[in-house]
């Protein structure tokens, strides 16, 4: 526990890369394997249910603090972290000694001087399902055990909320470090997810490993969005042009028996999609597919938002299965006959994957589909990401500049004489997406944000005119940049008209530019719409509220024609 | 008396306006006013006599037509209010009489010569305390309590989470990272106010690991705090047009300004570390990127204001700055009759609020960047009152609602 929380705060000290690896690589070297399986665990954003409820440990924490429940409010919302807060407020641990003299604190109850692997047992688990009285008197114990930032980890842990800010990436680096192996490789082995225990993480390590489980990903290639123009890219020859899907990134493993779809997440999501997982049965075994998945009828395509209905359930109602089907639209194959293509040119892989999987999706938004077709088995639900042969990048750009009314984000262009890489390289593949919608809105109320901006008002909900009032249409993350953060700060504390709780209900006086990619209509929100992936582009301090946009404007766009295409 | 408080706002809502004809302090829009001595306590504003209790840019302005300070800060004040101005100190404890009431000023433990003002008339004494911490601080006297009735304090760390921890561990801390850098050829460099934090920090350390640099702006402060008689271990100066300077042992301290500025390329490698209360929170640790956060506070942490509101033995508290609505709810709690002051001090600025990309080095005649900044701000609340005639609430008057105080003050 100790080593772990070093380690927690050797990565918290420091925005220096080379040093958090070196963090990773001391407590990797050095920690038991079932320690550093957990530890991978929880770096990884491992999911671990809460032990003991957030409620009741505010109130043993006021209590222990002689301080009231309001006030450990007041600072939580101050200091925007729980597990800090209480760390904070609870009186210091008396000096080790005095606490052995008094003999009221049974040996090392809290686990520190144990491992990871253990300290989660003992009073992580162990706190799970225990009666109140049982759970405070741990906490209690605990508490009087650590110092405040091993509090802060430990209650962390406890509430199931330890994230840790290192990426994948990072970790992979420190991991193939110790094991010796090529960061390459580790990424690959570390694809998937979960180690599990002691043996599995020295599998990990095993430089002349290779990757047996039949179900493990490879590492997810990303795109950058491009930012100059798309004729700077050079001969429009040397590029391969697709749709840019409003879909879930998702990678189709077939290996021996086995199908497993995984999402960008590298979370398993079989149970969520059981059309695609039989479908997939079908293809040869030792195949790999990167693509994406969609929701669509047909022809037509029904959105993100029907999408989001399917993604992330354990099971799929069959009434939901019939509303919201799905197809897997492949872009790339990464194995093919069991053998790892993602060396091979763009081109190369594209031939093998047209040979694998020939029906191209010619999906739409709006494809008029007489009656709603049935859903039946013999629908193809593997299909192909057509290739769009423009010949020029004028012509590509006409086609982009009308992927709004399809129902897609514009155009992916990828390189093809490129290699599937790992993570994000710039170069060689890039989102060439269409400009996003933009209405000007009201600063109506604003939140304190979480962990970098603990104590800063910079979450946002901005509203736009509709029958003389401004209503709420979207809540959205500051995009802005640190120094405005810290003014707009400044004028919603000026210019609160009511605190409830966190939230701060400010006069309207400041006005932002919103980005957002599409508008849907919405029941559950009360202007009637509701937007999709909300940002602030800027500050408009060059116009006052009455300046800003109205329901109608935002109505006008729930079939949006983007501006580029009028004629 | 009633309590009279809120959510926040600028005092643009409408708030009952106390009637307390008695008061020996009100609030104009000047500042702190007792009108039968005709005198204010830290105007924001020039009148004719301002009693100082420290020469922090938030509560010493210049031009006023006449200063009176407790005697070891005399200097400090002169150097920072310019030498326009007559200042008369008086000894800690020394009585002065301004139409029969009694003045006298008592160690606050801020900073330097910094000091609560006691105020008498009829019976009824009151207690303006500035800022000021209960930590011993080699660069001033420590803080003294003083009895009263009403009680008129700060709060700038008024929540239960900010405690800090004895002043010779944080020591032994920077010494630690400042020998690991000079190990590692790295300069060390941090960021405090230029007037008490740097010098009581120059004052704590260990001088035998390296030698100690001072930016400009601080070395004023040294200058003052020397003159003034306050033994500071050696400080080098930077030389006008010094392209390189150190050899990775030293250890550089420098206004929080200089953060984002081209000056710290002076050092070559630096590790930045600051040196604030606010540091205990890791949001604003991380929020600026700094290498390392000390939690050093020359205000007082939440045990220091309640012991000092204890101290005074007043019934009557006015909770001036910071954390006001909270600090005031829990002293009400505890029976106290106790409310929120609208000031405008604003204690100690919140790590961010260093303006970025100011290169302090190039304003010239070594004026204080963040001076600046707190005279702008000072300005545009200057407009804002005028334009708004209800915003000169009186004592007991609606709060500035700021839970952390944006401005630079020092």
């Amino acid at each position: 526990m100790r080593r772990f929380t070093e380690l927690y705060w050797r990565l918290d000290g420091t925005t220096r890369t080379t040093e958090k690896v070196a963090a990773l690589r001391d407590y990797f070297a050095a920690a038991p394997a079932g320690d550093a399986a957990c530890a991978l665990d929880v770096l990884s954003g491992g999911r671990r249910l809460r032990a003991v409820s957030t409620t009741l440990l505010r109130q043993w924490a006021a209590e222990a603090a002689g301080i009231p429940a309001w006030l450990v409010e007041e600072c939580y919302a101050h200091v925007g972290d729980l597990a800090e807060t209480l760390a904070l407020l609870l009186p210091d641990p008396p000096p080790a000694d005095a606490a052995d003299a008094a003999g009221s604190v049974t040996a090392d109850v809290a686990g520190v001087g144990l491992g990871l692997e253990e300290c989660l047992r003992t009073t992580v688990e162990g706190l799970r399902g225990r009666d109140e009285a049982a759970q405070r008197l741990t906490v209690e114990r605990v508490w009087r055990q650590l110092a405040p930032r091993e509090r802060i980890v430990w209650h962390k842990l406890i509430t199931g909320g330890c994230r840790v800010g290192v990426s994948r990436t990072l970790v992979a680096r420190a991991l193939a470090d110790v094991a010796g192996v090529e960061a390459d490789v580790m990424a690959h082995r570390l694809a998937g997810g979960d180690v599990g225990d002691a043996a599995g993480f020295t599998r990990l390590l095993d430089p002349a490993a290779s990757p047996a489980d039949s179900r493990r990903p490879y590492p997810f290639f990303l795109a950058s969005g491009l930012e100059g123009a798309a004729g700077d890219l050079g001969p429009v020859a040397t590029w391969m042009a697709e749709w840019k899907w409003d879909g879930m990134r998702a990678q189709l493993v077939r290996r021996g028996d086995d199908v497993a779809l995984w999402s960008r997440g590298e979370e398993l999501v079989n149970e969520a999609f059981p059309e695609i997982v039989a479908a997939a049965a079908d293809l040869p075994t030792g195949t790999v597919l990167d693509g994406e998945l969609l929701a669509a009828r047909g022809d037509e395509l029904l959105g993100f938002a029907a999408l989001s209905r399917r993604s992330g359930r354990r099971r799929v109602p069959r009434r939901l299965l019939e509303e919201v089907p799905c197809v897997f639209v492949a872009y790339d194959i990464l194995e093919h006959d069991a053998a790892d293509l993602r060396g091979l040119p763009l081109a190369a892989r594209r031939t093998r994957l047209e040979g694998l999987v020939g029906v191209p999706c010619t999906a739409g938004r709006g494809a008029a589909v007489p009656g709603g077709a049935p859903v039946s088995s013999d629908v193809p639900r593997l299909l192909l990401s057509p290739r769009l042969d423009a010949g020029s990048w004028e012509a590509l750009a006409r086609l982009r500049a009308a992927s709004r009314e399809r129902g897609v984000e514009g155009l992916m262009l990828k390189r093809l004489d490129s290699g599937y890489g790992v993570g994000r390289v710039r170069g060689d593949w890039w989102k060439w997406k269409i400009e996003p919608l933009e209405i000007d809105a009201v600063l109506l109320y604003a939140q304190a944000g979480h962990g970098r901006r603990a104590g800063l008002h910079s979450d946002y909900t901005l509203g736009v005119w509709h029958e003389g009032r401004l209503v709420p249409v979207a809540k959205a993350y500051s995009g802005l940049p640190d120094t405005e953060i810290v003014e707009v700060d400044r004028i919603v504390r000026a210019t609160t008209l009511e605190k409830h709780g966190p939230v701060r209900v400010v006069q309207p006086t400041q006005v932002f530019q919103l980005a957002f990619e599409g508008v849907a209509a919405s029941k559950r929100h009360k202007a009637g719409v509701a937007v999709r992936f909300p940002r602030i582009v800027r500050w408009r301090r060059d116009k006052s509220p009455p300046d800003a946009g109205t329901l109608a404007d935002l109505r006008g766009m729930l079939a949006a024609v983007p501006p580029e295409a009028a004629p | 008396m009633g309590c009279y408080h809120s959510v926040g706002g600028e005092g643009r809502r409408k708030t009952e306006r106390p009637r307390m004809p008695e008061d020996l302090l009100t609030l104009t829009d000047a500042g702190l006013y007792c009108s039968r001595g005709d005198f204010h306590v830290d105007p924001w504003r020039r009148v004719s006599r301002a009693v100082v209790t420290h020469a922090h840019a938030d509560h010493a302005r210049p031009g006023c037509g006449r200063y009176l300070c407790a005697a070891p800060g005399m200097l400090v004040l002169r150097s920072r209010v310019g030498g326009g101005s007559p200042i008369d100190s008086v000894r800690y404890g020394e009585t002065r009489s301004f139409n029969g009431v009694e003045v006298s000023l008592h160690p606050a433990g801020h900073v330097l010569g910094s000091a609560q003002v006691r105020v008498s008339h009829g019976g009824v004494t009151w207690v303006v305390t500035g800022d000021y911490k209960l930590e011993a601080d080699p660069t001033c006297q420590a803080f003294e309590p003083v009895a009263c009735d009403v009680f008129v304090t700060e709060s700038t760390f008024g929540l239960p989470v900010y405690r800090w921890r004895p002043p010779a561990a944080v020591a032994a801390e920077i010494d630690a990272w400042w020998r690991e850098n000079r190990d590692a050829g790295r300069t060390s460099v941090l960021l405090a106010y230029s007037l008490g934090k740097a010098q009581r920090l120059a004052a704590s350390v260990d001088p035998s690991i390296g030698p100690i640099i001072g930016h400009g702006s601080v070395m004023k402060m040294v200058d003052a705090y020397r003159a003034s008689g306050v033994r500071l271990p050696a400080i080098e100066r930077v030389p006008p047009r010094t392209r390189r300077m150190g050899d990775g042992r030293a250890l550089v301290i420098a206004p929080p300004n200089v953060a984002a500025s081209r000056w710290l390329g002076l050092f070559g490698e630096t590790s930045v570390a600051m040196a604030s209360g606010w540091m205990t929170l890791r949001g604003v640790r991380r929020r600026r990127g700094f290498d390392r956060g000390f939690v050093v506070s020359d205000h007082a942490d939440f045990p220091g204001l309640l012991a000092a509101v204890e101290g005074s033995g007043a019934k009557r508290v006015l909770v001036t700055h910071g954390f006001t609505d909270a600090f005031a709810r829990l002293l009400r709690d505890r029976g106290l009759d106790a409310a929120e002051l609208a000031t405008r001090f604003t204690g100690e600025a919140v790590p961010e609020a260093a303006a970025e990309g100011d290169d302090p080095e190039a304003d010239a005649a070594d004026a204080d960047a963040a001076d600046a900044d707190a005279a702008d701000a000072d300005a545009a609340d200057a407009d804002r009152a005028d334009a708004d005639p209800g915003a000169d609430a009186a004592v007991g008057g609606v709060a500035a609602g700021a839970d952390v105080p944006l401005e630079e003050p020092a």
